[in-house]
C-alpha cells in the first residue's frame, strides 16, 4: 500500500544562543490515503516542529518528508492547516474568512461555485445563518468550527491539525470530535491531528503514534479498530479503556517516568 | 444623531464660553492678560479675510506634511516590522532623530530652503509627524502571530500576499490610533515653522503679526481658530478609521 505521509529519518535541531536545541532524532511516520494519524506526547517534544515540517513550512536538518510520492521541498496548495488559536482574520466576515484559501490557491471554481462550497461547508459544521457575522461575535467552538472549514475549502488532500480543540471545554471539544466525523465522512483527506487528549485520539484516528520525550522519535504506533458506532459511548467501553490504558503507559514511558 | 450627541457637548461649550467671561469680569483682567470670549469674536469678525486666506495656508500645509509622514512612516514602518536587522539599525538612529525638539529644526530648516515657506512648513509638519506612524506600523507587523502567517504561507502565498491580504489589514487600527497622534503633531509643525519664519503666511504668521502689533485678542482668536481645526482634522481621521478599520470596534454586550 502507498503511504500518502511519508516520514523517515526526520532529524531537526533548533539553533538557539547556547548551541543547537535538538527536537526530533528519528522520527518515523506513515500514514496511508484517507488515513488519519493523531501524534501524542509529552508537552514540549516537537510535536509542532512535525507539523510545520509536514506543511513545508521548514526543512529538517535530516530525513525526508514525503507527501502523495514527491518529497517536500516547500509549501504545497494540497495542505490544510488549523490551529489551536483558530487565528480568524477579524476584518471579515465568517464566509469571507472561510474563502480566503481559494484566493490563492486556484481550484478552477468560479466565484458562485467557491462561495457555494463555502456556504456548505459551514452548514455543514452547524454554521449556517452565520456566514455575515465577523469572528469577534462567535463563541471559540464556533470560531475553530469556521477556522476548521476554511482549512478544507481547497480540498487539500493532507489536513494537518495542530491542537485544534485544545482551548475548548469539554463539551464543546466532544461536540467538535463529532463534527469532525461528520466532515471527514463527506470531504475525504488525509489527517495528522497533533494533540494531547488520548480520548481524543482514539476517537478520531485509525492510528495513534507516541512521540518520546524531546528529542523527539517515534516510540510507539498504535492501530485503532474500534468497533461500533462512533459517539462519545464508545469512548466507555472495554475496548477503548485498554487502548487507553496503553497509551498513557506508553505516555508515561514517555515522560521518563517508568523504564521502556 | 440624539440630543446625546450633539446636545450635551454643545451645552458644555456654551457653559465653557460663559465660565471663561464670568472669570475675566470678576477678576477684571486686561485683555493682555486673558482675552475673553467677547474680545475674541470682534477680533476674529475684524480679520475674517485673513482668517480664511492663512487659515487654508495652515490647514494645506499640515495636510500636505501629514500625507508625507504617512507616506513615509509607512515605508519606514514596513521596513522595520519585516526586516529585524532594519530594524536593528535604524531604531537607534530614529529615537535620536526624535528626541531632537523640533523648535530647534525650524530655524535650520528656514535657513536651508530661505524663502521656500510652503516647503518649509510642510517639511517640519512631516519630520514631527512620521515617528508615531513608523512605530506602531513597525510594531504591528513585528508583532503578527505566526499563525497568521502560516495559514497563507502553507499555501504558497508570496510574502507580499501575506503582507497585503494579513499584515496589512491587521495592523491598520494600531496606525490609526499613531494618525490621530500624528495630526496634532503635524499642527504643532506647521505653527512652529509659521510663527518663527518671517514673511511666511499661514494662521501662525498672523498670530505673530497680532504679539508685534500688541493685538492680544487677535492672538487669542488664532488659538481658537487652531482649535477648531485641529477638531475637523481629528475627526476627519476618526471618520476615516470607521471605513477601514471599523471592525476592531467591539459592540458592547
Amino acid at each position: 500500500m502507498t503511504n500518502l505521509i511519508d516520514i523517515k529519518g526526520v532529524r531537526h535541531a533548533y539553533k538557539t544562543p547556547s548551541g543547537p536545541l535538538p527536537v526530533l532524532d528519528g522520527l518515523e511516520l506513515s500514514v496511508p490515503e484517507g488515513g488519519f494519524a493523531a501524534v501524542v506526547g509529552p508537552s514540549g517534544c516537537g510535536k509542532s516542529t512535525l507539523t510545520r515540517l509536514v506543511a513545508g513550512l521548514m526543512k529538517p536538518d535530516e530525513g525526508e518528508v514525503w507527501l502523495h510520492g514527491d518529497l517536500v521541498k516547500g509549501p504545497k496548495s494540497t495542505v490544510g492547516m488549523a490551529f489551536q488559536n483558530p487565528v480568524l482574520l477579524e476584518w471579515r466576515t465568517i464566509l469571507q474568512n472561510v474563502m480566503l484559501p481559494l484566493e490563492i490557491v486556484s481550484t478552477g471554481m468560479n466565484k458562485r461555485e467557491q462561495e457555494d462550497r463555502a456556504r456548505h461547508l459551514l452548514d455543514l459544521v452547524g454554521l449556517s445563518g452565520f456566514e455575515d457575522k465577523r469572528p469577534s461575535e462567535l463563541s471559540g467552538g464556533m470560531r475553530q468550527r469556521a477556522s476548521l472549514c476554511r482549512s478544507i475549502v481547497h480540498k487539500p488532500e493532507v489536513l494537518i491539525l495542530d491542537e485544534p480543540f485544545g482551548a475548548l471545554d469539554a463539551f464543546t471539544r466532544e461536540d467538535l470530535w463529532q463534527t469532525m466525523h461528520k466532515v471527514k465522512a463527506e470531504e475525504p483527506f488525509t489527517g495528522v491531528l497533533i494533540t494531547h487528549d488520548l480520548r481524543e485520539s482514539i476517537f478520531l484516528a485509525d492510528q495513534v503514534i507516541v512521540l518520546s520525550g524531546r528529542p523527539a522519535r517515534t516510540q510507539y504506533v498504535m492501530d485503532v479498530h474500534l468497533t461500533g458506532e462512533r459517539d462519545i459511548e464508545m469512548l466507555y467501553t472495554a475496548e477503548s479503556a485498554e487502548a487507553l490504558n496503553i497509551l498513557r503507559q506508553q505516555i508515561r514511558i514517555a515522560q521518563g517516568r517508568d523504564a521502556a | 444623531m440624539t440630543f446625546r450627541q450633539i446636545g450635551v457637548p454643545l451645552a458644555a461649550l456654551v457653559l465653557f464660553g460663559l465660565f471663561w467671561e464670568w472669570l475675566v469680569w470678576v477678576n477684571g483682567w486686561p485683555n493682555y492678560k486673558m482675552a475673553s470670549p467677547s474680545d475674541i469674536w470682534p477680533a476674529f469678525w475684524k480679520f475674517r479675510g485673513l482668517f480664511l486666506e492663512y487659515g487654508w495656508d495652515t490647514l494645506w500645509r499640515t495636510v500636505a506634511g501629514l500625507l508625507l509622514a504617512v507616506v513615509f512612516g509607512v515605508f519606514l514602518g514596513m521596513v522595520m516590522g519585516l526586516s529585524k536587522t532594519m530594524r536593528d539599525a535604524l531604531y537607534p538612529l530614529l529615537v535620536g532623530f526624535n528626541a531632537i525638539p523640533k523648535a530647534t529644526v525650524v530655524p535650520i530648516v528656514a535657513l536651508m530652503f530661505v524663502g521656500q515657506h510652503d516647503m518649509n512648513t510642510i517639511l517640519i509638519a512631516f519630520l514631527i509627524s512620521f515617528f508615531p506612524i513608523a512605530v506602531s506600523v513597525s510594531i504591528g507587523l513585528s508583532t503578527l502571530e505566526p499563525e497568521y502567517r502560516d495559514i497563507l504561507a502553507s499555501l504558497g502565498a508570496s510574502k507580499f500576499t501575506i503582507f497585503w491580504k494579513i499584515a496589512l489589514p491587521k495592523t491598520l487600527p494600531e496606525f490609526f490610533g499613531a494618525l490621530k497622534v500624528a495630526v496634532t503633531l503635524a499642527f504643532i509643525g506647521t505653527n512652529l515653522m509659521e510663527i518663527v519664519e518671517p514673511h511666511g503666511r499661514g494662521l501662525g504668521h498672523l498670530f505673530d503679526s497680532g504679539k508685534i502689533s500688541a493685538d492680544y485678542p487677535l492672538m487669542f482668536a488664532v488659538l481658537i481658530a487652531l482649535a477648531l481645526m485641529g477638531i475637523v482634522l481629528y475627526y476627519v481621521v476618526v471618520a476615516l478609521e470607521k471605513v477601514f478599520a471599523g471592525w476592531a470596534e467591539r459592540n458592547p454586550g
